[in-house]
């Protein structure tokens, strides 16, 4: 457990949000026209990253917007917040 | 060829003040070359360090672990073992582990305490009720033992259980598989280790994993923290770091990594003599032989390799036994303590080969994994031998997430995952 600092409404307690999992994974244009391999790629295949990972997440019980943040699994260290459209701020 | 454990090897050795019993495994440094390497030393990949030994008769092996033997989700779990699965690949899996706990003491002349004390998974709503007796059925046409029971039925099992149909979460009903029990955690990890150090197996404690080496699509071997290690084949079975070694070989796998939850109270005398289940309301709970309840509680929303947990997870887990059990309301919590676990899409596990030549998955074991340990073992150990599953295993290759075969167990394993 640890606190998130939503950009809309300030430092909450984990709890109130809800992970989304990894981000930046692009819904393809076509799905028609994707092989079974790629479109296996983009439903299920995960980098599960020990280290610095760059997450969804939604303000459940609070805003319920969403958001990504840059978060070292290891420690469970949030090293950015940065909302939806934008690039991380952190390698 | 060890001593024999029996009871004429306790008498003996009291005389020296048991200070004199042979390492039940060696200590080794690692060989330059071995015909097959089990990257985690934790029960999966110790059994199948052994039965690679025992039924394939592969001797020049290894198993590599990066801090002792069974110390990761072998150590960490409630010890529930039980084959009540919904679909025929997982029942035919888990029963399968199922038949071998119950000579598995015998086998390794290494008592793991499996006690058949009976599981029992508690339904709190109508679809429980729907979803249990169709789960029942299945089971039963697949040779596993299963029955339900009423509310009544339920209390007469278990006395402890609060059945009054006017808390938040009535008990409507229930399952039973006799069969189903607990083993001794360690004891698992122990077994085997011994059993496979008996058979010449290098069991290499403190060594990490670090890389893969593989040449085009075949492997090689593999970068430790003691070296470079060749190997024609690698089984890898690191649970919740399955991940981490596969991002090594440059391969993904359909996993999340999450941080799972259990506990233990202190040490009270005999209360609860089997093991209770409760799917929808998140809360099992069984009694150790010292008398400890074990507690397991729910997994994390969020990717983490933290090995901690949140504590409102927790905190629901106990509102529930409580709600439960109104009997443990004034019982003191011992110890908590969190586990990765390594999460499939469709709740099952990945017994497979890979891409890569050589390379071998045992992963997505998630939240249950302890139950299948021997068959486990057995049937990785028969895929990397053979470079082919075994029929056991053949649903739960890594393809299925391409061909959309899924063995999707989630709710239908009678486990919220």
């Amino acid at each position: 457990m640890f606190l998130i600092n939503c950009p809309f409404c300030g430092e909450r307690e984990q709890s109130e949000f809800k992970a989304g999992g990894e981000a930046h994974i692009e819904r393809p244009k076509q799905p028609t026209e994707l092989s079974d391999d790629e479109w296996a790629e983009f439903l299920f295949m995960r980098k599960n990253i020990k280290g610095v990972q760059f997450e969804r997440w939604n303000h459940a019980h609070g805003c319920r917007k969403w958001f990504n943040i840059a978060r070292d699994t290891s420690n469970d260290q949030i090293k950015a917040v940065y909302k939806m459209g934008e690039k991380p701020t952190v390698k | 060829m060890k001593n024999n454990y029996s009871i004429f090897s306790l008498i003996k050795n009291a005389f020296s003040y048991h200070e004199n019993w042979e390492k039940a495994w060696k200590d080794p440094e690692p060989k330059k070359e071995y015909d097959a390497v089990i990257v985690g030393g934790g029960g999966h990949g110790l059994a199948t360090a052994y039965y690679l030994a025992k039924k394939h008769n592969m001797r020049n092996i290894a198993v590599v672990e990066k801090g002792w033997i069974g110390g990761g989700n072998t150590g960490r779990n409630t010890t529930i073992i039980r084959s009540n699965y919904l679909w025929d690949a997982s029942a035919g899996l888990y029963d399968h582990a199922l038949k071998i706990w119950e000579g598995l003491s015998q086998e390794l002349n290494y008592n793991v305490m499996f006690s058949q004390r009976g599981v029992m998974n508690l339904a709190h709503n109508l679809q429980d009720v729907r979803d249990l007796k169709r789960r029942t059925h299945a089971n039963r046409l697949n040779g596993i033992d299963a029955i339900y029971l009423n509310t009544e039925e339920v209390k007469k099992f278990c006395p402890i259980i609060n059945t009054s149909q006017d808390i938040r979460y009535p008990v409507l009903g229930g399952t039973l598989q006799r069969r189903a029990g607990t083993a001794r955690h360690d004891a698992v990890a122990w077994g085997y280790a011994r059993g496979a150090d008996e058979m010449g197996v290098d069991i290499i404690q403190n060594c990490e994993v670090k890389g893969i080496k593989r040449d085009g699509d075949i492997v090689e071997g593999i970068e430790t923290t003691k070296g470079f290690i060749k190997a024609k084949k690698i089984g890898v079975v690191a649970a919740g770091h399955s991940s981490v070694i596969a991002n090594m070989a440059g391969l993904k796998l359909p996993l999340e990594s999450k941080p799972l939850q259990a506990l233990v109270s202190e040490p009270v005398k005999p209360i609860i003599d089997t093991v209770v289940m409760s799917n929808a309301v998140h809360a099992y709970v069984s009694q150790s032989d010292k008398g400890e309840l074990v507690i397991g509680a729910g997994t994390d929303d969020y990717i983490s390799y933290s090995q901690k947990g949140s504590h409102d997870i927790v905190e629901g887990t106990l509102n529930a036994i409580l709600e439960l059990y109104p009997i443990f309301s004034r019982m003191r919590m011992l110890r908590q303590w969190g586990g990765i676990v390594d999460i499939c899409p469709d709740a099952s596990p990945i017994i497979s080969k890979t891409s890569i030549k050589g390379l071998y998955f045992n992963c997505g074991w998630g939240t249950g994994g302890f139950k299948a340990t021997p068959g486990s073992g057995d049937l990785f150990a028969h895929t990397i031998a053979n470079d082919e599953p075994h029929k056991l295993n053949a649903a739960f290759n890594l393809n299925r997430f391409v061909s959309g075969d899924l063995v999707d167990e989630h709710g239908a394993a009678a486990v919220a995952h």
